[in-house]
């Protein structure tokens, strides 16, 4: 242990990241005890990403985003950055239309996943694999 | 604390699903990279983005590293009535910045 504290200082200190594991315990944190079932989520991402740093993700889940029937929220997930979750979406009835985009980071070629709750209770997921050729999160500066 | 483009109708019929589209000029600094001494930037992101329609939420965001430099974020709302749309950005320290939008519902 004090030759590993010695040589600590020289090494680049990198997260631990996630992993596929960390990524389920991500998603067992937002649905507790609830199933995931497949399906009405659609996730788009492109399939090769030469610039991990902003990727156009569009989510959109099936839903009449009615009163009685609609997503309250969209959480979006990854395995190999630093950290497992993405963004969470909160939506209402008067969101209309349950479709969201944004510009995201990906570190490393991985799968991502959304999850949607709706407002009966009931989760759904989607998921879209993606391989990345220029990594983002933690390059070095110059 | 930032610069902010905002792309929102300015007229709608009402019940008409409107898109809106919201980019702010931030970092967005992970907390993750280091400078070439070695040394960790710290955070400092945006994490957290909300929506108001007349007040009332309508959308909320919460925002990871994740997510990109400059965020951009795309949504829908339903048009309900006119008023004030006003989309709020608040950053790791705790500052929040707001835009406003009219928007004539007819």
């Amino acid at each position: 242990m004090a030759a590993g504290s010695a040589v600590a200082p020289l090494l680049t200190v990198r997260p631990a990241g996630a992993t596929p594991d960390t990524m389920a315990a991500a998603i067992r944190s937002v649905i507790g005890e609830a199933s995931v079932r497949e399906g009405r989520v659609k996730v788009d991402l492109p399939a090769l990403v030469e610039n991990g740093n902003t990727v156009s993700m569009t989510v959109a889940v099936d839903s009449p985003m009615t009163e009685a029937d609609h997503v309250k929220a969209i959480f979006i997930f990854n395995e190999k950055n630093p950290q497992p979750n993405v963004a969470n979406f909160h939506l209402t009835p008067r969101s209309g239309k349950a479709r969201v985009a944004a510009r995201i980071r990906l570190a490393d070629s991985q799968q991502v996943v959304a999850i949607a709750q709706l407002s009966d209770g009931s989760f759904w997921s989607g998921s879209v694999d993606v391989v990345v050729t220029l990594a983002a999160c933690t390059e070095t500066l110059n | 604390m930032a610069r902010a483009l905002i792309n929102i109708p300015r007229a709608a019929k009402r019940g008409d699903v409107i898109e809106i589209k919201a980019l702010i000029s931030h970092p967005m600094e992970t907390g993750y990279r280091h400078d070439e001494t070695g040394k960790g930037i710290p955070r400092d992101i945006i994490n957290r983005f909300v929506c108001l329609y007349n007040g009332v939420e309508v959308f909320r965001a919460d925002l990871f590293p994740a997510i990109s430099a400059n965020p951009f974020l795309s949504f829908h709302t339903v048009a309900t009535e006119s008023g004030v749309i006003a989309l709020a950005w608040t950053g790791d320290d705790g500052e929040t910045y707001t835009q406003l939008a009219n928007i004539t519902v007819e």
